[in-house]
């Protein structure tokens, strides 16, 4: 399994970071904004999971996810927002624009282990 | 400024803490800033906008803030180092984003934080807003939250 970890915080990425190798998955491609991320994403697919930050500077998490759905050729790339933001219009927002799962941060380890389903 | 309009940034912040750093942090009691005075040494601000406008920051002694982004990542960091600057906004991002949620009649749209850093740095509110500043007391030492919130 590969995983795009998008967020704007470098410390928020080391965190996530370690609690995705916490569940042993060690494929882990980084980026800092949604512009970044779709770059990064065309570099490296097969991509499995993209881990999304949604305020970030030059392209927001919002913005990055309708541009991969617009996208055929990522249609098998499942996308969890993780956002500190959690009012309901938010997440309905994101679900609707393709987002799979939602996860509210800051989030444990057991929490994310949940939504990956593994 | 409704006094109640601190209370979700309160809970976000404790539960920021506990979560993230599983330490517990303790409100003092809440109180009007009267005029401009000096935060500590590094802030995390975060602007607030949509039907209500003002901004949200936290506000940390430099040891204070070294000791907590310190235990969040399990490493030693230093005064002004690029971790300890990008944690101290990312805390404050998530507190807002977390309290917006129990304001969600003001359909409030979040800024990206900013980390303002210097020795009594004045942290001005929203301008026509009272600002509420909650100290808080923790293992690590204290620091304070502040909210300037303007509503119609
Ligand atoms: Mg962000």
């Amino acid at each position: 399994m590969k995983v795009l970890l998008v967020d704007d915080s470098v410390t928020m990425r080391r965190i996530q970071k370690t609690q995705i190798q916490g569940l042993g998955i060690n494929d882990i491609v980084e980026a800092g904004d949604g512009e970044e991320a779709y770059r990064k994403l065309q570099e490296n697919m097969p991509i499995d999971l993209i881990m999304l930050d949604w305020n970030m500077p030059v392209m927001d998490g919002l913005t990055f996810l309708k541009k991969v759905r617009a996208d055929n050729s990522f249609k098998n790339v499942k996308v969890i927002m993780c956002t500190s933001e959690s009012e309901k219009t938010r997440v309905v927002e994101a679900l609707k624009s393709g987002a799979n799962n939602y996860l509210v941060k800051p989030f444990t380890p057991d929490a994310l282990k949940e939504k990956l389903g593994i | 400024m409704d006094v109640s309009y601190i209370n979700p940034f309160v809970t976000a912040t404790i539960e920021c803490f506990q979560t993230m750093l599983s330490i517990k942090t303790e409100p003092m009691a809440p109180q009007l800033k009267k005029e401009p005075y000096p935060a500590y040494d590094i802030s995390g601000v975060i602007g607030l906008s949509g039907e209500a406008q003002g901004s949200i920051s936290l506000s940390f002694p430099n040891d204070v803030a070294i000791k907590f982004v310190g235990k969040m990542l399990g490493v030693q960091v230093s005064e002004k180092s690029p971790d300890l600057i990008d944690a101290i906004g990312e805390f404050a991002n998530i507190i807002a984003g977390n309290a917006k949620k129990d304001l969600s009649k003001f359909n409030l749209s979040i800024s990206l934080p900013n980390v303002i850093i210097g020795k009594a740095h004045v942290l001005a509110g929203q301008s026509g807003a009272s600002t509420i500043v909650v100290p808080f007391t923790s293992m690590f030492g204290i620091f304070a939250m502040e909210v300037s919130l303007k509503t119609k």
